[in-house]
């Protein structure tokens, strides 16, 4: 249990009346320990993305609890749950949600000022995770100089600079062109292996999901399949989902 | 179909539409309410003079109105095209589906049509009802008693604002049919997407315009007060005012890119909580609106200036009155009018002539009045002239540098000199204080505080005058208070007061008769009005001034001042408040998803209200204040401008000013607020 920073028990999320009634999630469980890189892969429709909005708490479960470092979050109201988002978890998006009035230095600090950090500690904490993703030549530049590689790097280094429990991942590279994606991916490893953040990453696309150590297929809202990543290398870990994505039914048009 | 389309739209996106609703009611009622003063005033029972001064008041209230619809058609059209923008992606999903712009241009009409009509019905009610209390606004202004409250519907007023209103409303259709025809459906759909570029000034260059501005700004400033006595005649004021307009469009331009530079310089206040998001909010608004920021801006400083010098007026006037009038009656007719004279002035008849040999009381025998029956405390006094004394022999050797400095004073006019018993005569009718006179002295009396610095400048030189070949000096240095004719405002230019003996019988110019009524007020006025319909009335240059037309006159005069004032104050908050709504509400969509982003990463409720309130607060701040600075200086050249009429009770209208402002611009505020508080307002 201590090692388990996440761990979603028999959660359901159900849309609509009782006369149409959507399952999106149909009782799922899983956990995730400290320092693991988790994937979660599955159609457009398959769950994937409502999974992700429970356990970050934009959207609830129907029944069910979600224990994130033990807590129950889904017991938690108001402003319990925006300080559990600000100081235990960190967001990457798909669209990178970077605040367009602001340069990515300042983007960076948000995150950390709202937790009423100091200004010094703040630079601090930005120089330092600048260099590691390699990010400080565009701190003084706003989104819409940077290409999209860049933002999701500094929306990255968003994400983890308040050193949250865990990192949520919304197709990271959805927006991103091959060459980026495999960078930024890379960086998500580094980030892993180096400073050993959590990740919870959900994808559609077999390449992304490779760089995981652990891929959870959905499926009509329950789990298809899961597997393990062990000692295989990058590319055999890639056929191993593309079976799977084929089993699944899934686009392998995605799969690089 | 396109019918229900657009009933629904309106349904859907009323939220949206609460501003501009509210600013298009606020706008036909108070319309409608200023033009129907003239039905207000009907009833109350004033007299023939009032009611003319109500009609000149009414056509100028009229006058105003043409501008006031200007002004409202601008607003109107800028609001929409706001609207337009807010849905841009509804109509291009409209042309996808394969609907014709005609069609979408057909839909916004029956929007107009329908937000035109329910503005109109509810705006022209509300009008109706506050019309009421504005009667006995009109009432107290006229003095006239209430007791007969009515009801009052003014049936004109309501077609002129429909007729008013409708052709605004007929532009604006025609605008949008032009802006929708000019759309192109990729910038239709992407509308939202484009995220807009931050552009990034020079820091150098925004230092120097700013600086460069301000030095300008402040020229502009120190020409309407310390040198405003050299602004000689009317279009010199027009400097002035240009480089203000250019110099807040300046400031505006480069502060928004100073602002940004000076608050990042304070790391520990800009990384605090949400502080830089707010910042940087507020500098990217200012920076794509600058143009309308310098507008508000300066319609503002209009508001200010208008109403706090409207009501300044309106005050004085009664102040003034109690001191400038202290009796009833003032009499007076030109004597030994010359033939050159005439010959000057086509006014002078050759009768005239004739009768200015006589003395005011045989003119008035003439008309068969006998000032004894009527009158009581009766001063006569005379007023003199000589061809030797002009104004510029009273000014001595500052004569030359005042003629280069105000070249427009009629420097030739004869002074006009009065003896010191005469003048000690009047004095102790009208409360003055008497003087006293060596036998050769002169001493000048003036009230007009535009005179008396020059005044005194030749007084201080000592200048000396010659009359009939004896000299005078000044006995003061200074110019003394006082004045001869009753009038509502301080119109004293200045008359010589100088011993008995230095004038003679020939050097008569006016003779004047000071004196109160006997008996019943009233009843004595209509007897002085109905000389003005004698037979000698023609023949004679007599002139009178009563208190009670002059309080009339006055009372009209405060009541239009006041109403034009009240109208074109209103009328500019609103619009300057609207603008600043509407820019801030059609971001709400942009801001919904920044303030979204915010919550993602964890930013508390009260932390989110804080920073959209702070937003908006500076937002709607940021003109106010450089207006508040531009109005210091405003106020400071009004009053001088206004210093005949009199600047009593500044302090007070500026008081009322500001709750005007507050109540108008601060209810716009918070209605803003509210509004994009619900906006943002995330279902979580």
């Amino acid at each position: 249990m201590e090692n388990n920073i996440l761990k979603i028990d028999k959660i359901e999320k159900y849309y609509g009346s009782r006369s149409s009634l959507t399952k999106a999630i149909n009782n799922i469980s899983f956990e995730v320990s400290k320092g693991e890189f988790v994937a979660i892969m599955g159609q457009s429709g398959s769950g994937k993305t409502t999974l992700l909005n429970v356990i970050s708490t934009i959207d609830r479960v129907t029944s069910g609890s979600i224990y994130v470092g033990g807590k129950d979050i889904t017991k938690l109201k108001g402003n319990a749950l925006n300080r559990f988002r600000r100081e235990e978890l960190g967001f990457i998006f798909q669209d990178f949600n970077l605040l367009d009035t602001l340069t990515a230095y300042e983007n960076i600090a948000l995150s950390l000022s709202i937790q009423n950090i100091k200004a010094r500690e703040i630079d601090e904490r930005i120089t330092k995770v600048a260099k590691e993703l390699d990010i400080k030549d565009i701190l003084n530049k706003y989104p819409y100089q940077m290409s999209g590689g860049q933002k999701q790097r500094v929306a990255s280094a968003r994400a983890i600079i308040t050193n949250p429990s865990l990192v949520l991942a919304d197709e990271p590279t959805g927006a991103l062109d091959s060459k980026s994606a495999r960078m930024l991916l890379e960086k998500f490893n580094y980030l892993n292996e180096t400073l050993k953040a959590t990740i919870l990453m959900v994808t559609h696309d077999a390449f992304t999901a490779s760089y995981a150590s652990r891929v959870i297929f959905i499926k009509d809202g329950r789990i298809f399949s899961e597997i393990i990543r062990g000692e295989l290398s990058r590319k055999e870990f890639f056929d191993k989902i593309i079976d799977v994505v084929t089993l699944l039914g899934g686009d392998v048009n995605n799969a690089l | 179909m396109l019918f229900k389309l657009s009933l629904k739209n309106i349904k859907k996106s009323f939220k949206d539409y609460v501003i501009y609703f509210f600013t298009l009611i606020l706008g036909v009622s108070i319309f409608y309410i200023f033009n129907s003063i003239e039905s207000q005033t009907i009833m109350l029972n004033v007299k023939s003079s009032t009611r003319e001064i109500i009609d000149l008041m009414i056509n100028l209230l009229s006058g105003v109105s043409v501008f006031v619809s200007f002004v409202l058609g601008f607003l109107i059209i800028y609001a929409s095209r706001f609207l337009i923008k807010r849905r841009k992606k509804e109509f291009g999903i409209y042309i996808t589906l394969g609907m014709s712009k005609r069609k979408i241009s057909l839909i916004l009409l029956f929007e107009t049509i329908f937000i035109g009509i329910i503005s109109l019905f509810v705006g022209l009610a509300l009008g109706v009802i506050l019309s009421q209390f504005m009667s006995i606004l009109v009432a107290n202004m006229f003095e006239a008693d209430l007791t007969k409250f009515k009801f009052t519907f003014s049936a004109a007023s309501c077609i002129k604002t429909l007729i008013y209103f409708g052709i605004m409303y007929l532009f604006v259709m025609i605008f949008n049919t032009i802006s929708i025809s000019k759309c192109k459906l990729i910038s239709l759909l992407h509308g939202d997407k484009l995220s807009e570029q931050v552009k990034l000034k020079n820091p150098i260059i925004c230092t120097i315009v700013f600086i460069i501005s301000s030095i300008f700004l402040g020229y502009a400033y120190y020409l309407v007060t310390v040198k405003v006595e050299a602004l000689g005649d009317a279009t010199q004021i027009f400097k002035p005012i240009v480089i203000g307009a250019i110099t807040t469009f300046l400031i505006f331009w480069s502060l928004s890119g100073l602002i940004i530079k000076i608050v990042t310089s304070f790391k520990n206040t800009y990384y605090k909580g949400l502080n830089s998001f707010v910042v940087r909010q507020i500098s990217s608004k200012i920076n794509t609106t600058v143009f309308s920021m310098s507008v508000i801006c300066l319609m503002l400083f209009i508001t200010i200036c208008v109403l706090s010098s409207a009501l300044s007026i309106k005050n004085s006037m009664t102040v003034n009155l109690k001191t400038l009038a202290p009796i009833d009656i003032d009499l007076s007719k030109k004597l030994n009018i010359t033939e050159e004279d005439a010959k000057n002035n086509w006014l002078l008849t050759p009768n005239m002539i004739e009768d200015s040999k006589l003395t005011l009381r045989d003119t008035l025998l003439k008309m068969d009045f006998n000032p004894d029956t009527y009158l009581r405390d009766i001063v006569e006094i005379y007023l003199y002239e000589s061809a030797d004394i002009k104004i510029s022999s009273t000014l001595g050797t500052y004569y030359d540098e005042c003629k280069s400095k105000y070249p427009f004073l009629r420097y030739e006019m004869r002074e006009s000199l009065i003896k010191l018993s005469d003048y000690n005569a009047a004095a102790r009718l009208l409360g003055n204080k008497e003087l006293s006179l060596n036998n050769d002295e002169y001493i000048i009396v003036a009230d007009y505080d535009g005179w008396i610095p020059m005044r005194n400048e030749g007084l201080k030189r000592n200048t000396k005058i010659k009359i009939n070949d004896q000299t005078y000096t000044p006995k003061y240095q200074e110019v003394q208070p006082g004045f001869i004719h009753i009038s509502a405002n301080h119109v004293n230019m200045g008359i010589i007061i100088v011993p008995d003996d230095a004038l003679t019988e020939e050097m008569k110019s006016e003779s004047i008769m000071l004196a109160n009524y006997r008996g019943n007020k009233e009843e004595t006025e209509d007897v002085i009005l109905s000389l003005n319909n004698h037979s000698y009335n023609s023949l004679t240059s007599l002139n009178g001034a009563t208190k009670l037309a002059l309080y009339e006159s006055s009372i009209g005069l405060g009541a239009m001042v006041t109403f034009i004032g009240l109208y074109l104050g209103i009328i500019f908050l609103i619009s300057s408040a609207a603008i600043l709504a509407l820019k801030e509400l059609s971001e709400s969509s942009d801001n919904k998803m920044r303030f979204r982003m915010l919550r993602k990463i964890g930013a508390d409720e009260s932390m989110i209200n804080r920073a959209l309130f702070y937003q908006i607060a500076i937002f709607f701040m940021f003109p106010l204040l450089v207006a508040i600075i531009h109005s210091i200086f405003g106020i400071i050249f009004c009053n001088y401008i206004l210093e005949t009429i009199g600047n009593e009770k500044l302090l007070e209208s500026i008081i009322t000013t500001s709750i005007f402002i507050v109540l108008i611009y601060g209810g716009y505020f918070i209605i803003t607020y509210l509004c994009s508080k619900n906006i943002i307002k995330d279902k979580v």
